[in-house]
């Protein structure tokens, strides 16, 4: 739980992802079209991956991962931020976080 | 007893010989050298019992010097004994009687039983052979889930057919904004329960999702992950909307933009997921037979096909649902008026298509 939570408040847009998973990286896609750099973990290389596995789940996660966190505040799934995106609520909140170079 | 006419029973396996000689048991219990092995034990045994009780009645006449000796009363016995012998011999020839009716019974149903077998396996092999490359695999449980979308999508489509008339006839006779609700709902709710359909249909083969095969040859043509693009969507319903307000002429254009972000990253997505099952599949040295193992890791990789595709289809629904708020009720009937018009125009152009005149030969 800790080590969830610890990093998802480090960065500011963090994606909790696995090495070989194609969806995650599909978000990180649309957050650099968004101009947000996000910081990508991949659980499955941590030594700790299967406890962060249980509390991405625990946490409501449909499935562990893509796990986005804004602000250190939980997101969602692809789903969610993909239904945040349509309905326009995406935008504002990644405006704190935007850096376009 | 039984007629000793020949009585053969059809089969491909040839320990199975003619039946005949069962009926010739009674008569003929010396006969030897008998080709029948499965009867001749029966007959063994019978010709056994024929003998003991030939032996019985000879033991019974061996004494019979002595009763000479005696007065008529052993004679009843001996007729007593005698006719009890003939019983036995009986009752033991209707008990073989019965017995050999269970075999022979028996034997008919195992022939069927392989029949049928052979019958079944060809056919599977025939399914196999001849359908491969097509939707319809060895498995019975995909055969049946594909089996079952194809009807329920049929359905669907006249459903829809049906749903596009109701609201041309509504919109043109002006019904009020509450009936029209009515009717918007429930087009909506149709194009959901296709996406749930989908899903589940996707569980069980993500390539006949993907293929597209489901769908008319001018709809696969526009095929994206399995179905419509919802950039496209946006593009054939807009112009049918005027006249729209200031903000929702905004609205849909944020919401145009938005769609062709979520394309586009869902699109690089699969593109990547191409890219590692094209690299699992091709790893380790290609020169070598053996393939196993590559075959095996690409195989956990494509389940996540069945993931893009379900993203898809919730990106179709977020477009539609997004649309319907931002809409008039009337606006939105409109919407799903030109919708389900523009489907149905290019599924005519496919049977248009496909019955073609041929091109005349050039000279």
């Amino acid at each position: 739980m800790d080590k969830v939570m610890r990093l998802a408040s480090e960065k500011d847009v963090v994606v909790f992802s696995k090495s070989s998973c194609c969806l995650c990286y599909a978000i990180t896609i649309l957050f650099q079209e968004l101009g947000v750099t996000s910081t990508v973990h991949e659980i499955d290389q941590d030594p700790e991956g299967r406890e962060m596995e249980k509390t991405l789940v625990s946490l409501g996660c449909n499935a562990p991962v893509p796990a986005i966190f804004v602000g250190g505040r939980l997101v969602g799934s692809t789903n969610e931020v993909m239904s945040l995106h349509l309905s326009g609520g995406l935008i504002p909140m990644l405006k704190p976080y935007q850096t376009w170079c | 007893m039984n007629s000793p006419t020949p009585q053969f029973v059809p089969s491909r396996l040839s320990i199975y010989e003619p039946i005949h000689q069962i009926g010739i048991w009674g008569e003929n219990f010396k006969r030897n050298g008998n080709p029948n092995t499965s009867t001749s034990l029966i007959v063994e045994v019978d010709n056994k019992l024929e003998n003991e009780s030939e032996t019985t009645s000879h033991e019974m006449l061996a004494p019979t010097n002595n009763y000479e000796q005696e007065a008529s009363k052993p004679i009843d016995k001996i007729q007593r004994r005698l006719a009890q012998n003939r019983e036995a011999a009986r009752k033991s020839r209707l008990r073989k009687k019965a017995y050999v009716q269970q075999l022979e019974n028996s034997r008919l149903k195992l022939i069927q039983l392989e029949q049928e077998l052979q019958r079944v396996t060809q056919q599977g092999l025939y399914m196999g052979g001849v359908l491969e490359g097509s939707h319809i695999g060895f498995s019975g449980t995909v055969n049946s889930g594909i089996a079952a979308f194809e009807m329920e999508y049929g359905r669907w489509v006249d459903v829809q057919h049906r749903q596009i008339c109701e609201l041309r006839t509504a919109l043109n006779a002006h019904i009020s904004d509450i009936e029209l609700r009515i009717l918007v709902k429930s087009g909506m709710g149709h194009y959901f329960e296709l996406f749930r359909m989908k899903s589940t249909v996707a569980k069980a083969d993500v390539f006949y999702v993907i293929s597209g095969v489901w769908k008319t040859s001018a709809e696969r043509f526009f095929s994206w992950i399995g179905g419509f693009r919802p950039s496209e969507l946006l593009k054939v319903l807009v112009p049918q909307l005027d006249p729209l307000t200031e903000q929702q002429i905004l609205e849909v254009c944020n919401l145009k933009q938005s769609c062709q972000q979520a394309e586009d990253a869902l699109s690089q997505g699969m593109e990547k997921l191409q890219e590692t099952v094209s690299s699992t599949v091709a790893g380790g040295p290609v020169a070598e037979d053996s393939y196993i193992p590559q075959v095996a890791t690409a195989m956990e990789k494509l389940e996540a096909l069945v993931s893009f595709v379900n993203q898809a289809d919730h990106l179709r629904q977020e477009t539609l649902q997004q649309m319907s708020r931002i809409l008039t009720t009337r606006q939105a009937a409109r919407g799903l008026l030109a919708l389900g018009e523009y489907f149905h125009r290019l599924r005519a152009l496919s049977t248009l298509w496909a019955t073609r005149p041929p091109e005349p030969s050039l000279p």
